[in-house]
């Protein structure tokens, strides 16, 4: 069945077409990777599967689990499922990052109408989480992403996916900037959260991380259209003979 | 409303004995009433230790030799009723003072009272001075404080305004800091009509330091006008003044700040910082840095920034599952404990925490949805909601 189906999408920003018709779907129980240079969209479509409003649509739907996804605030998408790992994670200076988990995962919990969470529980998920990203023992009390190294950020990005337990995570450049240990940690985390019900949408413009995390698909974001869409050797193709080649 | 009636000592039988919302700090209490000093609380620990609490009327009758010793006597003035804290030499204080300025009257009233305080030399004091009105009525208060820091002496200083939305503060403070005095200052505007603080700092002495912040949360139609001036006379002084506020409806804010340095005073460094979060477009902040500066071996720096709250933050919460409410609340929140961090009272900011947490929950009656965490639940306190929603 399909969890995502983006059909004829459009958008653009201060009059400028940035996405020029998107096609994509995708069932559950896969992974999805978005290759292609930079500037092409890639970022600006996931946004938008979050709800990011300062793009305009300007025609096409996003159908997500039966519903419109254009109808849901961006933090119904979160409780609905959807989850968007930021390629720029944003610093918040006075947030701890337990407070920040907490209330995230309690307010996910009321709309689903669900009983908070208590402290010992969320402490114990928190402890437990941590390890798949080999966060430092501090992390509770750290203020969201301020101070953190590229890497840490990161990771925190994973960290947080996997206290949320999505059903469709898309990971924006997660792997950009990370040494080899780094995304050998950030792509166990992913690999440990995979299951038949959830769905990853992989954006990168390295075919490396590909090595650690097999796709089932690979597409090819060029100029605002999803230019190709193949198996997984795409993303070796590509990285033979460059852009360049799609044109 | 010029013709306002002045108040007058209230009977001591009238006396309104407050319950301060600081109910978890042990302090000694030191009781205003109406602008007049009344001599409630038995501090007898204060007593023998020789540190003086009294109306400045009797600080001069009784205390004249002592006041002459100050050389600060010409700040006084025989018609004040007025208060005045003397702390002699090596004193270390480690429970803070509390002055609790209450206003309580049937009808408008404009009171005006006068302070000085005196920290003597190598001690060290914490002073919590709250403003409060009781009721609703209209009251015009007008507060000139003078505060001596000897050499070596250190003041931590919280001036706490919590008034109903008819009245006003007005208030004028001098702060004259000798050789390595070190004062800190905290003016929380919280609630009220009409705020006006004048605070002015100088340094007299070399190697004294002052670090001055400033929180205003302001709704409706207030308006808090902060006047900050810090005269660095001598060298190898320090100030950092900041000052945040938030507005939210129609509030209004002004801030400004001077820094004056003398052509005495080389190797001074002078930092400013105003940062103002707009909640709508009909709340104005107004802020006006003004530097002169005489000396050219000095490090200054101010910066001033008015601002919405930060959208990508707001995004990012919310791609989480935060509520765009609670993400606000969360983001305001923060912005405030900035200055909370910087006092040294812990209980202190427990208790400010949970102020600054209901100031902002604004209009929510109920605990129930909120992300705050406060330590105490609303409703089971001791605060005045009525005054800080
Ligand atoms: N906030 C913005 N304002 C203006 N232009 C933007 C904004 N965000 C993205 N763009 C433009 O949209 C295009 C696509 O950007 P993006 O989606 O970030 O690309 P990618 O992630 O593929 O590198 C770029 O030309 C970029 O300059
Ligand atoms: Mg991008």
């Amino acid at each position: 069945m399909s969890l995502l189906e983006i059909k004829n999408l459009h958008c653009s920003i201060n009059g400028k077409e940035i996405l020029k018709g998107v096609d994509l779907t995708i069932n559950k129980g896969e992974v999805h990777a978005i290759m292609g240079p930079n500037g092409n969209g890639k970022s600006t479509l996931a946004s938008i599967i979050a709800g990011r409003d300062t793009f305009d649509v300007t025609q096409g739907e996003i159908i997500y689990e039966g519903k419109n996804l254009f109808d849901l605030s961006v933090e119904e998408r979160a409780a609905e499922g959807i989850f968007l790992g930021f390629q720029y994670p944003v610093e918040i200076p006075g947030v701890s990052i337990a407070n920040f988990m907490k209330t995230a995962i309690n307010e996910q919990r009321k709309y689903k109408g669900l009983d908070p969470m208590s402290s010992m529980e969320f402490m114990k998920l928190m402890e437990e989480k941590k390890k798949i990203v080999e966060l430092g023992t501090k992390l509770a009390s750290r203020s969201v992403n301020e101070g953190f190294s590229g890497g840490e950020k990161k990771k925190n990005e994973i960290f947080q996916m996997a206290m949320l337990n999505p059903t469709l995570s898309i990971l924006d450049e997660t792997d950009s900037g990370l040494d080899i240990d780094a995304l050998r940690i950030v792509a166990s985390g992913v690999n440990a959260l995979r299951s038949n019900e959830s769905s990853t949408l992989l954006i990168t413009h390295y075919q490396r991380l590909l090595e650690y995390i097999i796709p089932d698909f690979v597409h090819v974001l060029f100029e605002g259209k999803i230019v190709r869409t193949g198996p997984k050797e795409l993303a070796l193709e590509l990285e033979e003979k460059g852009y360049e080649w799609l044109r | 409303m010029d013709n306002i009636k002045k108040a007058i000592r209230p009977k001591e039988e009238d006396f309104a004995d407050f319950s301060c919302y600081l109910t978890q700090l042990e302090t000694y209490r030191i009781n205003q009433f109406n602008g007049f000093f009344f001599e409630k609380n038995n501090n007898s620990v204060l007593l023998d230790r020789n540190i003086i609490i009294c109306s400045i009327k009797s600080a001069i009758e009784k205390h004249k030799s002592i006041l002459e010793s100050t050389k600060h006597l010409h700040s006084f003035n025989n018609d004040d009723e007025g208060l005045f804290i003397y702390i002699p030499n090596n004193i270390t204080l480690d429970t803070p003072l509390q002055v609790l300025d209450v206003i309580k009257t049937n009808e408008a009233l404009k009171i005006e009272s006068k302070t000085v305080i005196i920290i003597g030399e190598n001690s060290h004091v914490k002073l919590i001075y709250c403003d409060d009105t009781i009721n609703d009525n209209i009251s015009k208060t007008e507060n000139k404080i003078s505060v001596f820091l000897e050499a070596n002496s250190s003041l931590e200083y919280y001036k706490m305004e919590n008034i109903n939305n008819s009245s006003s503060i007005f208030t004028d403070t001098n702060f004259v800091l000798n050789t390595n005095a070190q004062l800190k200052t905290f003016w929380l505007s919280i609630n009220g009509g009409d705020i006006k603080n004048k605070l002015n700092v100088s340094l007299e002495g070399e190697y004294s330091k002052a670090e001055l912040n400033g929180l205003y949360l302001v709704d409706r139609d207030q308006i808090v006008d902060s006047e900050v001036s810090v005269n660095h006379n001598k060298p190898n002084c320090h100030s950092n003044q900041l000052y945040k506020g938030i507005l939210d409806d129609s509030a209004k804010a002004q801030f400004k700040g001077h820094i004056y340095v003398s052509k005495n005073a080389p190797y001074t460094e002078a930092i400013q910082n105003n940062r103002n979060i707009l909640l709508t477009d009909k709340a104005i902040v107004n802020t006006q840095p003004f530097l002169e500066i005489y000396n050219d071996d000095v490090k200054c720096s101010h910066g001033a920034t008015v601002g919405q709250l930060d959208e990508s933050a707001m995004f990012y919460m919310r791609s989480r599952g935060i509520s765009e409410r609670s993400a606000k609340m969360l983001l305001m929140f923060a912005f405030c404990t900035e200055i909370l961090s910087k006092s040294s009272i812990e209980e202190l900011v427990d208790t400010l925490q949970d102020i600054i947490k209901r100031r902002l929950h604004g209009e929510l009656s109920s605990c129930e949805n909120c992300v705050l965490l406060c330590s105490t639940p609303c409703g089971t306190s001791d605060v005045d909601m009525s005054k800080i929603n």
